[in-house]
């Protein structure tokens, strides 16, 4: 595939894309860092923490079920999160890209017609 | 799984003789009609679907990818049904009813998994990719040998995860209706077929959707019935872990470390760590099999394809979200209540896997198996596990055909020229191929242990798809060499551990654990005899009841030990397994990536370095990109193919 039409060196270099690229690298590798740790933190504790998996909570409710239950509050948040600040925020930097490279291809194609 | 032929020779015999001739029934025969009933609406409405859904499939675009047309909730709802596996309906549940927590740390794994699709994977997928994962690797890398090993990988994936979807369908239509497990299987397929070959991505996509608001309608119903049962979070909690059962289970799992336990102490410990996963490797192994295992599966990488804009992707990934982890709560409770309602004894007894636990748990709580609403119950939860197991195996098919039909037939034999009636032939024709295989390779694994067939599916997506789409998206000396090495090293690593692993067969230990079972079965037999012998009628019943399970198990041991007679080994002659982890994926992840690092430092790919700049700016900017047209400005436009 690949189309030659559009300069993708050109987009690539232009500043806005570069901070749109630092931003929501930063952002996506801060969210699946918290997840990998916080996921991880289930079976890495159950298997070498039992103790504290079994502390009573509230009548037959201990710290392992809550703790796993809160998995599903933290994936939920994430994603909710990303979706927010993607819409928010990358989707307004990328669609000015975009278009801007759209504009530039058209009339490029048009010259070269 | 019993296969019913008794020696009939030894003391037990008598007991043995009427439970293998006759299997476990669940629906007693006179409501056999109604599950019939109840499968039949739900099939009925799943091909109504399809049947509007074949005339809008015109383009290659329309068959894998709706053309577009589907809304942000409605591909949520796709997503998750495509997500939300019978593996993880019935299969969890059943982990959760008989192991108690350690079986709801699967709940969890697939939660997380998804969010790691998430963050990972869907939006680059989503702006590079077009049909398949194919798409992907030979974006940036040469596109011969990429379309070549992304095929063989997906077909091999999905043929995996197929058969063992396959077998359970054909288990579970064998227990509920009756009917022979073939003829279920060929059923099954014929159905799946119907979907793809007609409807293709548009049909599987409605297939999805009806099929997921069934299994949350059925969840939920069924939770709000545990609940007024059993009263509600800490209540419920209280109630399993008063429970008699669920102390008689964590005895009998725990053995001699249950001595000196008070009962209380046992309830307890259901509810904690430890009861399944022996070693605490394992554990975090099916984490990562989980993780970057769903990561790497193409039918779900596929389900990105739908959504038009980036915008609509991750509406319906919010959606998905949303509805995966409310039902996966769900499963807590369906499963505890199971335990409760049920008792271990008796889902294990149905299913050692446990796989019945939630259409057992509907039947008990509609009344038993007496009952017209209990079988009522059964019979729509049951449809709902049904229609999940169609619904995904559609979606792999689906996934397999686009790799034959896309990759290796149009881009690959006809170098990417070809029209577009063309493509959606070769399609429909690869649909039929792959999905008469499956038939055939899902009635030859008739009674066949398919754990290990699972494990496989997440191992090679794990360490062999998901490395090579992830490097090639996001490490910029990533290339041919790197793609290349990194998956024949991911497979063949997953594949070798899986062969050497306690998943496999091990006719030693089976019949040792068998013939431990007949070596008991006297004594247990007496204690049965003295109990019939009383004058309480409740403990005859009881001791009736145990009599016959006696003679099923016992029936089970012989078979055991008669099917493993002639072979001591297991498939790659072992006594014993080699390798200790049942998920290969610690070890062969890590492989998996490596290679990609050192075949991609060896060697030379100016093109995989060229297109790099390509690669970046589409990951973020997507809809620019060439090749994709658009989104249609509303709703399902029929769609020009711009090839």
């Amino acid at each position: 595939m690949g189309d030659p039409a559009i300069d993708w060196a050109a987009i690539n270099a232009d500043p806005r894309f570069r901070e749109l690229h630092r931003r929501k690298m930063r952002f996506l590798g801060f969210l699946v860092a918290a997840s990998a740790i916080y996921y991880f933190m289930l079976p890495i504790g159950a298997a070498y923490f039992p103790e504290i998996f079994r502390v009573r909570v509230a009548g037959a409710v201990n710290a392992g079920l809550l703790f796993a239950l809160s998995e599903f509050v933290f994936a939920c948040g994430v994603a909710v999160l990303y979706a927010r600040r993607a819409g928010r925020d990358f989707d307004r930097l990328a669609g000015a890209l975009a278009d801007e490279a759209a504009a530039r291809t058209h009339a490029g194609a048009g010259r070269d017609a | 799984m019993s296969g019913g032929r008794a020696a009939g020779l030894l003391p037990l015999a008598a007991v043995a003789a009427p439970a293998s001739a006759q299997p476990l029934a669940v629906v007693p025969d006179e409501y056999r009609w109604l599950s019939f009933a109840v499968f039949a609406a739900i099939v009925g409405l799943t091909l109504l679907a399809t049947y509007a859904a074949a005339r809008r499939v015109r383009t290659p675009t329309d068959f894998y990818t709706t053309g577009g047309g589907v809304s942000g909730m409605q591909n949520g709802w796709a997503i998750a049904g495509d997500y939300l596996s019978s593996a993880s309906f019935l299969g969890t549940t059943g982990l959760i009813a008989l192991w108690g927590y350690d079986g709801f740390m699967y709940s969890v794994g697939w939660l997380v998994a998804y969010a790691a699709v998430l963050l990972l994977i869907a939006e680059p997928c989503r702006n590079i990719g077009r049909y398949t994962l194919s798409d992907i690797l030979a974006y940036r890398n040469d596109p011969r040998k990429a379309r070549i090993l992304g095929a063989l990988s997906v077909v091999t994936v999905s043929a995996c995860y197929l058969v063992a979807q396959m077998v359970g369908a054909g288990v579970l239509v064998k227990t509920l209706i009756g009917i022979d497990y073939e003829i279920s299987v060929i059923a099954v397929g014929v159905l799946m077929l119907a979907y793809v070959v007609f409807g293709g991505m548009v049909a599987t996509t409605w297939v999805q959707i009806v099929k997921a608001v069934l299994l949350v309608a059925a969840s939920l119903a069924m939770v709000a019935l545990v609940w007024r049962q059993y009263g509600f979070l800490d209540g419920f909690f209280a109630q399993v872990v008063a429970d008699a059962g669920v102390h008689k289970r964590v005895a009998a799992v725990l053995g001699d470390a249950a001595a000196g336990m008070t009962p209380e102490e046992l309830g307890r410990r259901f509810l904690e760590p430890g009861l399944l996963f022996a070693t605490p490797i394992d554990q975090i192994s099916l984490g990562v099999a989980l993780v970057f295992g769903t990561a790497g599966l193409p039918h779900i990488l596929m389900r990105f394809f739908t959504v038009p804009t980036a915008r609509a992707a991750r509406m319906s990934v919010v959606w998905a979200m949303v509805i995966i982890g409310g039902f996966y709560v769900l499963t807590l409770f369906l499963g505890l209540g199971a335990a409760l309602k049920v008792g271990a004894p008796a889902i294990a007894e149905v299913d050692a896997g446990g796989n019945m636990a939630a259409p057992l748990l509907a039947q008990a709580l509609g009344g038993g198996p007496e009952s017209l609403f209990g079988n009522l119950m059964l019979a729509l939860v049951a449809a709902a596990a049904f229609a999940t197991i169609i619904a995904v195996v559609a979606g792999l098919v689906l996934a397999a055909a686009s790799a034959i039909a896309h990759d290796l037939y149009v881009g690959v034999v006809r170098n990417g020229r070809a029209g577009a009636e063309e493509q959606v032939r070769a399609a429909r024709v690869a649909a039929a191929l792959f999905g008469g295989l499956a038939i055939l390779l899902g009635i030859a694994a008739k009674g066949q242990n398919v754990a290990h067939l699972v494990a496989l599916t997440f191992a090679v997506a794990a360490s062999a798809n998901f490395p090579a789409v992830f490097m090639t998206l996001f490490w910029r000396r990533c290339n041919t060499g790197g793609v290349v090495a990194g998956m024949v090293v991911g497979a063949v690593a997953a594949v070798g551990l899986i062969l050497v692993s306690p998943n496999m067969t091990y006719p030693k230990t089976v019949v040792a654990a068998a013939q431990q079972v007949l070596d008991e079965a006297p004594a247990r037999l007496a204690l049965i005899e003295k109990a019939l012998a009383a004058d309480d009628p409740e403990r005859v019943e009881q001791a009736k009841k145990e009599r016959a399970a006696l003679g099923r198990a016992v029936a089970r041991a012989r078979d055991d030990i008669e099917r493993h007679r002639q072979q001591t080994t297991s498939l790659v002659g072992l006594e014993a397994p080699w390798f200790g982890l049942r998920n290969p994926g610690l070890v062969s992840v890590p492989l998996g990536f490596l290679a990609v690092i050192v075949g991609s430092l060896l060697y030379r790919d100016p093109r995989a370095a060229a297109m790099w700049d390509e690669v970046r700016v589409r990951r973020h900017l997507g809809v620019l990109a060439a090749g994709r047209r658009p989104p249609p400005a509303s709703g399902g436009a029929p769609g020009q193919e711009g090839f």
